[in-house]
């Protein structure tokens, strides 16, 4: 990267191609193409309405529960020894993760739009739920595609779609996993174009998604901001985040990469070792290539062929990932880190049993790293993390991996 | 005169439309592909699309998505189906080859090394479905730089003025997607084809191909009557697929002897539209 890393800098991205730096763009098939110039001209409007914002805010409050509080895990901290701990609890908003914040947004403007259906993809099944909430509540038609390998390991949250009304479309083509099911979700978009909005979950796809997604997002970052220097009159130290497609952590770095003070840590599904190749982390050892309408960094090979990832989380086992997070590494103000399937899962123990707090497995991936950390620091310094998920959904996973029948 | 122009002077000199099918490269097998291209050609095929396996191909609907997996699952790679056109050229050297892709393999591959390689191999053109025109200056001087024709598609989702904007950029011909979704959909509306097509022919003056949902000599007819020519690929592949599972031990040549017997009754169905 040429350009130097001033302030403005990060105001400036997207570019009005949907270009962060040489990432994103609108790699898409010309089908689409007047869709997302529709949605962002909309939302182009929309952004600075203070109706359309005021209606989010209050769905934020009264419907999702926010603010979302910013918890001091002391014991955990007082074990580590080091930074303190802060948790952002994402796990308490309505359906149990970040991601509703999203939808949230994504399903006022179906809304503005008069779309009478809404798609989305899903993998761990926290975004899918999250469609299917705001679907329900919208009256919408929704449909959410999910690849078959991970139906299997997310039932629960395949019940819980149709409890809420959602069809979900079992995805059986190449890896049966959320790239799949995001494939399936373009497939099914290009066909019924004219009555359909696709919520896409994280901050990958082609512009504005990636751009939209990430505002609808950083609250978290924008509450956990104030509420650090309400309750603790200082920033953080350090903020830490899983990342899969990145939504969840570009919602809380966001607010914060002007703070030059503050260190940025994206925590990627390392799964079975980035020595073994099963992996979910294309920013730690892909490179880039361009996938789901934007250039990001992938898991590919010689070929450019996309490859198989592997994570015991679902949410996080997509080979991309958001273009934003493609530029903040190239730039140099977010380090991107792994943490292995093993290191997750002892966090997951962890933090249940020190603080009663279940994280997704997802969110347990930014806690093994946090811990790490923390360790490297002083008590007088802080780490956010964000505590994107709760853990109800992976459970079976768990006692699976620990060889208990449930 | 590039072979592309060739063919549709020749054509237009003979007041017929063309045939296009579409194959993807490696499939049914990589040993085969050569053979099933000329056989194509052999069958009344005038210009040839070639499908580059993909691992996530995102406009492709189930039967040709297979197609790229079992190519994939049969080792293809980008370099390999450049050689498979190279191998083609030794015994033809007048039906152009259009190849039809993702932007990945080639971003891969690296736009400057593919349009040399392309060239060389003697590859007239390519669609790069995933290349709007908002993100294909990179590759188009590559393209541009060894004669190839960068393939744009219009939809039936393509504002007017868009239309303007992408046939000015355009070579080679111009391809309109026929329907609203994947490749293989079944809600063709010849209807819109025609009135489309003849608003794109106010534009320009290249050839215009439709493609996605043509799957019989009764479809390609009707399409021919306004399009100079038609693309039909799920149905060959389907077609060949069928008849693989037909029977044990049948040799390739029977499995593509099935794309062979329905692309010369569309070939039939094409000649008998009225013009």
């Amino acid at each position: 990267m040429t350009s130097e890393v001033t302030p403005e800098l990060f105001a400036s991205v997207p570019d009005q191609d949907g270009r962060f730096g040489r990432f994103g763009g609108k790699f898409v098939a010309e089908t689409l193409m007047s869709a997302l110039a529709d949605l962002e001209q909309l939302y182009a409007r929309l952004k600075d309405d203070a109706a359309f914002q005021r209606e989010f805010d209050e769905d934020l409050a009264h419907y999702v529960g926010r603010p979302s509080p910013l918890y001091e895990a002391s014991r955990l901290s007082d074990a580590i020894g080091g930074a303190r701990i802060l948790l952002k609890r994402e796990d308490l908003n309505h359906t149990g993760a970040h991601k509703v914040n999203n939808t949230i947004g994504q399903a006022l403007l179906a809304k503005y739009m008069g779309k009478k259906r809404v798609i989305a993809e899903t993998g761990a099944g926290q975004h899918g739920v999250a469609s299917a909430t705001v679907a329900a509540r919208l009256g919408l038609d929704c449909h959410v595609f999910m690849g078959e390998e991970d139906i299997r390991r997310q039932a629960l949250n395949v019940y819980r779609m149709k409890l809420l009304g959602a069809q979900v479309v079992s995805v059986t083509s190449g890896s049966r996993t959320l790239k799949d099911a995001m494939n399936e979700a373009m497939r099914d978009w290009v066909t019924n174009v004219d009555d359909t909005f696709y919520i896409i979950g994280t901050v990958a796809g082609p512009h504005p998604y990636p751009m939209l997604v990430r505002d609808f997002q950083s609250v978290i970052g924008r509450e956990a901001r104030a509420q650090s220097l309400a309750q603790y009159g200082k920033l953080p130290d350090a903020l830490v985040a899983c990342v899969g497609g990145g939504s969840n952590a570009i919602g809380l770095f966001h607010p914060f990469l002007q703070d030059e003070s503050v260190a940025m840590y994206g925590v990627e599904a390392g799964g079975k070792g980035l020595e073994t190749g099963e992996h979910a982390a294309p920013l730690s050892v892909g490179s880039p290539g361009v996938l789901h309408g934007n250039r990001t960094y992938l898991m590919q090979d010689d070929d450019g062929q996309i490859l198989e990832t592997h994570s015991v989380s679902a949410g996080l086992d997509y080979p991309g990932v958001g273009p934003e997070h493609a530029w903040l590494k190239d730039i140099g103000r977010v380090q991107y880190v792994a943490a292995n399937d093993d290191e997750a899962l002892a966090a997951f123990h962890r933090l249940t049993r020190v603080e009663g707090i279940m994280p997704a497995l997802e969110t347990a991936h930014a806690m093994a790293h946090a811990e790490k950390l923390a360790a490297s620091m002083t008590p007088d310094q802080h780490i956010v993390v964000n505590l994107s998920g709760r853990g109800d959904k992976d459970i079976l996973t768990v006692a699976a991996l620990d060889g208990i029948e449930v | 005169m590039s072979r592309l122009t060739q063919v549709f002077a020749d054509l237009q000199s003979d007041k017929r439309r063309a045939l296009i099918p579409y194959v993807v490269a490696g499939d049914p097998s990589p040993e085969g592909t050569v053979s099933l291209l000329h056989s194509l050609v052999d069958a009344g095929a005038d210009i040839l699309e070639l499908g580059v396996p993909f691992s996530d191909p995102m406009s492709e609907g189930p039967v040709i998505q297979k197609g790229h997996e079992r190519a994939l699952g049969n080792g293809m790679s980008l370099q390999r189906v450049l050689g498979m056109v190279a191998e083609f050229r030794k015994d033809n050297d007048r039906t152009p080859i259009v190849m039809m892709g993702y932007a990945n393999p080639i971003e891969r591959f690296g736009y400057e090394a593919f349009a040399a390689a392309s060239a060389e191999a003697g590859v007239d053109g390519l669609i790069t479905v995933d290349l709007p025109p908002e993100e294909v200056d990179a590759i188009d001087g590559a393209l541009k730089a060894v004669g190839l024709d960068n393939i744009f598609l219009i939809s039936p989702t393509t504002p007017e003025p868009r239309v303007q904007k992408i046939v000015e950029r355009a070579r080679g011909f111009i391809y309109y997607v026929a329907v609203k979704g994947v490749t293989g959909s079944a809600q063709l509306d010849t209807d819109e084809v025609a009135r489309s097509v003849s608003l794109i022919r106010e534009k320009t003056a290249l050839p215009i191909a439709v493609g996605f949902g043509i799957k019989d000599a009764t479809s390609a007819s009707a399409v021919a009557a306004s399009a100079d020519a038609v693309v039909v690929g799920s149905a060959l592949i389907a077609e060949m697929e069928q008849k693989a599972h037909s029977a044990e031990d049948l040799e390739e040549i029977q499995i593509h002897g099935a794309a062979v017997q329905l692309l010369q009754s569309i070939r039939a169905g094409v000649d008998s539209s009225p013009s």
